[in-house]
């Protein structure tokens, strides 16, 4: 405790005195004091420590400028963790990010090692009000309450209340206009139903040229194993217009698998598949991603968002995940020039339950 | 343990032990092994017979005697040569452990021999056949369209990027970022495991070639910024932020924190 009673290297006024300006009175509390504290050669180590990382900081920046100047943008080294990166970008990162972090530690170390270490007492003023200020605020609240007839007109009180209540009704009212429909279409009725009706041709998708040159899907191309991500013929009437096209895709689009007619365990409807084609919708029952992740061993359709599955051989249930209903069945059959098509819409609405379901 | 517990408190301790966990959990991407295309040959007789004796050799105790499939192994009758090409070129073939999962490992049989059996399984009846050069020609292919493709098609399972990704009960869809497009061919064709068949009618060779393209444009595609983390996206990187850069700030404010002795 000898060096704490020495003046020199206190921030503050030993105990009991009076403090000078600008110091804080010193905490009578124990203190230990640090190596560098009782330690000369400590502290000159600790000043070296300091500087020699404010050296090293200056001595980064220099190397970044090098590193900028000389370092080619398109260079790429393998560096073990990382992998392969571009050696322009770790250099001026690890250099620039360098020089700063030393500025703080060096600055950290510097009031850690060497600023006076003291515990002082910090006083706090009172946090109430005092008493004459708190009783005119409440004389000025009681004077509005009094002025204004709050209390004496209950008849504007009353409709005050009404029309605060109401005042927010246009802005839920307004977001029925999210719907983007034709005026007066019925939402329900247009998440109910699809572009898939009786002879509907079923074209594999194959983006914005979906339909065009194509003139269906024969059974005999889907191998028992196979996977089709497919749409309505009709969508290429939708070509150029970008949100019916975008809209039916996320409504129409479906997936044909083929397995071993006698592995399907059961259907939506009787004779819905054709000779073991299953065309099921691609909009997951949960909230609506599209699944094409068919495990043709298992059956087993998964989401790749929330890991709802569902079995293929068994009506499309869900087996694991967070859907809560199974995934719509498309009847299908094929049509005089061989070609499959759609035998209806879908029974059920395809995607995410919504309000009106039910 | 006087000795340990006397070093746990050092304050460079914990700064030390968590730079070292995040190291382990960085290094825990391990890159998976690439494999080397075989030529395709059709079979002479004496290489069918050559097949059938590697074939009895080496994996009719799961596919059976003569290929027919058994409690083990499904049948190899009609897979053609692209499957078994696929199959055993990959490593995946013969298989270390039976299971849903095929991993790719290292490759036991040389080219030839890959050959003979997949003349020989061929000529049990019609199937697949390993797809020439013609066919893996890229060169002319649009690799935008290839992209459009790729999403519609393969992007639920192997990732936006080709990076793969988990199916059910601890299967997964491998990363194709070291697959040859061979390979990748072939997998389409021949439905590996649990990977649907995309036949040649519903997604025709033009097609296939845009995928190719894309999934080439995929591999030779730079990472400027390395550790891509599988490439899996932005919530892989957001976890990785919160968890490995959050931990090294707290880190710091617990040795900005901590009184120097």
């Amino acid at each position: 405790m000898s060096k704490r009673d020495d003046a020199s290297i206190l921030p503050a006024n030993p105990p009991h005195g009076e403090p000078k300006l600008g110091y804080l009175p010193v905490a009578d509390i124990p203190h230990k004091p640090r190596v560098t504290d009782t330690d000369p050669k400590a502290a000159r180590r600790a000043e070296r420590q300091v500087a020699g990382m404010f050296i090293l900081s200056m001595l980064l920046v220099v190397l970044f400028v090098v590193a900028f100047v000389t370092i080619d943008v398109t260079t790429v080294i393998y560096v073990p963790v990382l992998g392969e990166v571009g050696a322009s970008n770790l250099a001026l990162g690890l250099t620039f990010g360098g020089a700063v972090f030393l500025i703080g530690a060096g600055a950290i170390q510097w009031a850690k090692k060497l600023m006076p270490d003291v515990e002082v007492v910090q006083e706090r003023h009172n946090m109430t009000s005092p008493k004459d200020d708190t009783e005119e605020a409440a004389a000025t609240y009681e004077r509005g309450k009094e002025e204004s007839g709050f209390a004496r007109y209950p008849i504007i009180r009353r409709t005050l209340i009404g029309a605060l209540a109401l005042f927010p009704i246009p802005l839920i009212v307004m977001l029925r206009d999210l719907w983007q429909t034709p005026a007066g279409a019925n939402p329900v009725e247009i998440l109910s139903s699809t572009s898939w009706r009786d002879g509907e041709r079923i074209v594999p998708d194959i983006g914005h040229n979906t339909g065009e040159n194509v003139p269906g899907i024969r059974p005999e191309e889907i191998p028992v194993g196979g996977l089709v991500s497919a749409l309505p013929m009709s969508i290429k009437d939708l070509k150029d217009d970008v949100v019916a096209n975008m809209r039916d895709r996320g409504k129409s689009a479906i997936i044909l698998v083929r397995m071993d007619p006698e592995e399907i365990r059961s259907q939506q409807g009787e004779g819905w598949d054709y000779q073991g084609i299953l065309a099921y919708s691609k909009i997951c029952t949960h909230v609506g991603c599209p699944i094409a992740l068919y495990e043709h061993r298992t059956h087993h359709l998964l989401c790749p968002c929330h890991q709802s599955t569902f079995d293929l051989a068994d009506s499309g249930d869900v087996i694991f995940g967070p859907a809560a209903r199974r995934m719509p069945q498309l009847p299908i059959r094929v049509d005089g020039e061989g070609y499959l098509v759609a035998a209806s819409d879908f029974e059920e609405p395809v995607g995410p339950s919504f309000w009106e379901r039910g | 343990m006087k000795f340990l517990s006397h070093r746990r408190r050092k304050p460079w301790v914990a700064t030390a032990l968590l730079a070292m966990a995040l190291l382990v959990v960085g290094g825990g991407y391990a890159a998976v092994s690439s494999t080397a295309p075989a030529e395709a040959a059709m079979g002479s007789q004496t290489q069918v017979e050559e097949g059938k004796r590697l074939f009895l050799e080496g994996c009719s105790s799961c596919h059976g005697l003569e290929a027919q499939g058994s409690m083990n192994g499904p049948s190899l009758i009609g897979v053609g040569a692209a499957s078994v090409h696929f199959q055993v070129a990959t490593g995946r073939m013969p298989m270390s452990a039976p299971g849903a999962q095929a991993p790719a490992k290292e490759v036991i049989y040389t080219e030839d021999e890959i050959a003979a059996m997949s003349a020989w399984v061929a000529s049990l009846a019609p199937g697949p056949a390993i797809p020439t050069a013609e066919q893996l020609d890229f060169a002319d292919a649009d690799v935008a369209e290839g992209g459009v493709l790729f999403r519609i098609n393969c992007a639920q399972c192997h990732q936006a990027a080709g990076g793969g990704g988990a199916l059910t009960d601890g299967k997964y869809a491998p990363s194709l970022m070291n697959a040859t497009p061979q390979e990748i061919y072939e997998a389409m064709l021949t439905g590996p495991q649990n990977m649907p068949i995309f036949s040649d009618e519903t997604l025709p060779v033009a097609e296939k070639q845009q995928i190719l393209a894309y999934i080439d444009a995929l591999q030779q595609a730079p990472s400027p910024g390395g550790l891509s983390l599988g490439r899996l996206g932005p919530v892989v990187e957001g976890l990785f932020m919160w968890t490995a850069v959050f931990a090294a700030l707290i880190a710091a404010a617990v040795w900005i924190g901590i009184k120097a002795r």
